[in-house]
């Protein structure tokens, strides 16, 4: 078998009437797609990976992509993926790699939720006209107030409370790193969740100097590689989050080729330029829940208990429990990111076949938290796969506090979510450190883009709630009652404890 | 739409049922007639010291064999009786309803700083979870609800209420929406001390009942002004916040308005609200909360249901309606309309 001998994924096609052989698809392509070859544009369709680049930029809309040009025979099972992956590893011998969330034709949960709206019975309430809250306190809230009148009368709080993040809004960007995304990436979003009163994560790849103007907005991560950590950086952040595991790959770790650690990335990663950055499957001092608790305690120690933390795992099949355990380990809010969640490179088979849905996820932690009434201890936020302010709002209706994106903010920057990551040639400048690929970023253009994310969907959720008779985002929290199941099964609507519609 | 009234007199004068029965009858376009209840404080001198169970039983077999043999087992049943009713020409009875006067064994219950309440609330809870037929809908000391599908003058006179004498009452005229008028749905809903009459809807009663299902009690009346009995045993018996603070819990100040207090008055709200998210109450409401010490009526943070505060004497009035106010005492002192979210709290002279 020869390459080649595995039909094309992508027909491209210029329509030469309409070409001006500018050649901005040549420049723009960096997987070598097109060509001059003396008057006209040669094209190499099994270059092209779909990435859009060529179609956004070309000024006569002459270029045309066709998905899947040759059909394989139709068969039920043996799609064309699962053939073509078979081909591939006959030829190699070595794991399928995949970028981006789970790409399994699976229904969506969220999709089969429905919210809910006032009418006659009760008003719904104008966003224009009245407040709307959706300021979000992310950390440890106690169970109860002592409040003990003094002799004049007046009241005294005698509850300390712990240290919390404050939010604008309930949604935050993920830990995406410095080395698997680029600087300028990184700066767009940083300067996004200042503006808009709410934070993102570093990733496991340290904090760029550049990156210090935004610190108050950034959430340092301790992942199991333990790259980019030392006291300076633990200082710097809002919260510092312990990443356990990944909803795209539960159970393993990560790998950054050598070929993305520049000089930049190797500073502030700490590691040699060129060498692998491998975070391993495990912390290998954390075998237990009792080690979480020592790395939890130690983190707050290093930091005077000022700060927030964080404990990322990937929603699995036993994650109530799982989080039941961070809870009492004083973590101050467990992250949960679901089997949709991207990544930069993952095995196909984790991406597509490890982990539970976030829908589910979120349900059943919460439900565990409040049979062991120690839902306060410890606030949820949701991950992977979150699309659009109504995903955002079923989510917390379900009992998540806040969310955290990552795909939705790459998008905003231009991805086209091609799932080419792995390659580290994204002719978008996000997830590449070729510095003629991240010149394509700029940061003054795209941190007004993602901000603006953030806004249009601040103003969807505030109209949802609104809608529903909801002036303030606590009463939508854990509200499944104002949450209908269509087309979801008995044993679903049980776990998401969730009436059907018409019920 | 429902309406609702309630009366203090702070030097417990007593007050019998007659005048408020007019007060919620005149209020009768804010009802449907599938609903109406009375709450009374002080109705039981004789029986003040024990807990008046008052309960609905479907019949007087099964569920209420069951009741007696729990309630056995957990105290003392010094009287029982059903309760004296007067047949009415719109009322259908489709409950017997009941009453026990009864002491818990506080020794059952060793390690709880308040066994005789926990006990009860627990009794309540299990009544009405586990024996079919049989629906606790007044558990207090010296306290009885009176409620019925009807008219509220039919349920008045049903329960011939202008023979009790009570220094607190509250009332409430039911137009239900959420569930089917039964009667266990009909307000006043009572929790020991606790009796609350509430106009509205909670749109956040999802949050609230998972919140308060978490320590404990169970919600099986259909029917969102339960949540707000059980979220004032909590916060006010439990965890001991004072009226005004349980109301700001319920019915906080808006951040921006937390933000500009001064700097202790910001820490105590934040930390009301940090703590008590999940106890917020949203959507359009009127209520008024009663215990034996006094009342609180408060409405939801931008008042979208009506209610009127007024005094006269030593007696404070809250209503959905002024009219219905001075069809109990033309001559009032002051009459005024409480802010949003602002409690209007009348208490019992010590």
């Amino acid at each position: 078998m020869s390459l080649g001998s595995i039909p094309m994924k992508f027909k491209v096609r210029i329509d030469t009437d309409e070409c001006m052989l500018c050649e901005r698809c040549i420049e723009n392509c960096p997987y070598g797609t097109y060509r001059l070859e003396g008057e006209k544009i040669h094209i190499d369709s099994r270059r092209c990976v779909a990435c859009h680049r060529c179609v956004a930029m070309c000024p006569r809309d002459a270029i045309t992509i066709e998905e899947k040009p040759i059909d394989y025979r139709r068969h039920p099972l043996w799609s064309r993926e699962a053939r073509e992956a078979i081909y591939n590893q006959a030829r190699t011998g070595k794991i399928v790699l995949a970028g981006m969330g789970n790409a399994q034709d699976l229904p969506s949960i969220f999709d089969r939720l429905l919210l809910d709206a006032c009418q006659v019975t009760n008003p719904s309430i104008d966003p224009l006209r009245e407040p709307m809250e959706l300021r979000t306190y992310i950390g440890k809230k106690p169970r109860r107030l002592d409040i003990q009148r003094k002799e004049n009368g007046d009241v005294e709080l005698k509850t300390t409370l712990a240290p919390n993040l404050r939010l604008d809004t309930p949604i935050m960007i993920g830990h995406m790193s410095y080395g698997a995304i680029s600087l300028n990436a990184q700066l767009s979003m940083a300067r996004a969740v200042a503006d808009q009163g709410t934070f993102m994560g570093t990733g496991e790849g340290g904090l760029h100097p550049a990156l210090r103007q935004y610190q108050e907005s950034m959430i340092v991560q301790v992942a199991s590689g333990r790259f980019g950590v030392d006291i300076d950086y633990l200082e710097r952040g809002a919260a510092i989050e312990i990443k356990i595991g990944q909803g795209a790959k539960p159970g393993i770790g990560g790998h950054l080729p050598g070929e993305k650690v520049g000089p930049d990335v190797s500073q502030t990663r700490m590691i040699p330029e060129r060498s692998d950055a491998i975070s391993p499957a495990p912390h290998h001092d954390i075998y237990s829940i009792e080690d979480l608790k020592q790395l939890v305690h130690s983190l707050k120690e290093a930091t005077e208990w000022k700060k927030p933390i964080f404990v990322k795992i990937a929603a699995v099949h036993n994650v109530a429990a799982i989080a039941s355990g961070i809870a009492r380990s004083s973590a101050d809010a467990v992250v949960i990111d679901g089997f949709r969640g991207g990544t930069g490179a993952a095995p196909r088979v984790f991406r597509d076949h490890v982990g539970i849905p976030i829908e589910a996820a979120i349900a059943a932690v919460d439900q565990k938290l409040r049979s062991q009434g120690i839902r306060n201890e410890i606030s949820i936020i949701a991950s992977g796969g979150i699309r659009d302010a109504a995903d955002v709002t079923k989510a917390i209706a379900l009992g998540a506090d806040a969310i955290y994106i990552g795909t939705a903010a790459l998008i905003a920057m231009g991805c086209r979510v091609c799932g080419t990551c792995y390659r580290g040639q994204c002719p978008w400048g996000i997830a590449t450190q070729m510095p003629g690929l991240t010149n394509r970023l700029n940061p003054d253009v795209e941190w007004q883009h993602v901000a603006n994310l953030f806004k249009g969907w601040t103003l969807e959720i505030s109209e949802l709630m609104g809608a529903a008779g909801i002036n303030s985002i606590e009463s939508l929290r854990g509200n499944r009652d104002r949450l209908r199941a269509y087309l979801l099964d008995e044993a679903m609507m049980n776990v998401l404890d969730v009436k059907p519609v018409g019920a | 739409m429902c309406g609702i009234i309630s009366v203090i007199d702070r030097s417990r004068s007593g007050m019998d049922g007659s005048s408020i029965k007019k007060a919620l009858s005149l209020m009768d376009e804010r009802g449907s007639g599938e609903g109406a209840g009375y709450a009374a404080y002080g109705v039981y001198p004789d029986y003040a010291d024990y807990y008046a169970l008052h309960i609905f039983f479907d019949n007087l077999v099964e569920p209420k064999v069951a009741v007696d043999e729990i309630l056995r087992k957990w105290g003392h049943i010094e009287d029982q009786e059903e309760i004296p009713t007067v047949e009415q020409p719109d009322l259908r009875r489709t409950h017997i309803p009941w009453r026990y006067f009864f002491k818990p064994d506080i020794s059952l219950m060793p390690g709880s700083r308040t066994p005789d309440e926990d006990i009860v609330m627990k009794l309540v809870m299990q009544i009405n979870t586990t024996i079919p037929g049989a629906i606790v809908f007044s558990s207090g000391k010296n306290i009885g609800v009176f409620k019925a599908s009807g008219w509220p003058e039919a349920v008045a006179d049903f329960y011939q209420i202008d023979k009790y004498e009570g220094y607190i009452w509250l009332a409430h005229n039911r137009y239900p929406t959420n569930t089917s008028g039964w009667w266990g749905g009909a307000h006043p809903f009572n929790l020991l001390d606790w009796s609350v009459v509430h106009n509205g809807e909670i749109t956040s009663y999802g949050t609230n009942r998972r919140y308060i299902e978490s320590y404990g009690y169970r919600c099986t009346m259909f029917t969102d002004t339960e949540v707000v009995a059980y979220l004032c045993d909590l916060l006010g018996r439990k965890h001991r916040l004072p009226e005004d603070l349980m109301v700001r819990a319920f019915a906080p100040p808006f951040w921006d308005e937390i933000d500009s207090m001064p700097e202790d008055q910001q820490k105590l709200s934040q930390a009301i609200r940090l703590t008590y998210g999940s106890a917020l109450m949203n959507g359009p409401f009127a209520i008024v909360v009663a215990t034996a010490e006094g009342i609180v009526g408060f409405t939801d943070r931008i008042k979208l249901r009506p209610l009127i505060a007024a005094e006269s004497g030593d007696r404070l009035y809250i209503s959905s309606e002024e009219a219905a106010i001075r069809r109990m005492e033309p001559n009032l002192d002051r009459v005024w309309m409480p802010k949003a979210g602002e409690p209007v709290i009348g208490r019992v002279r010590i």
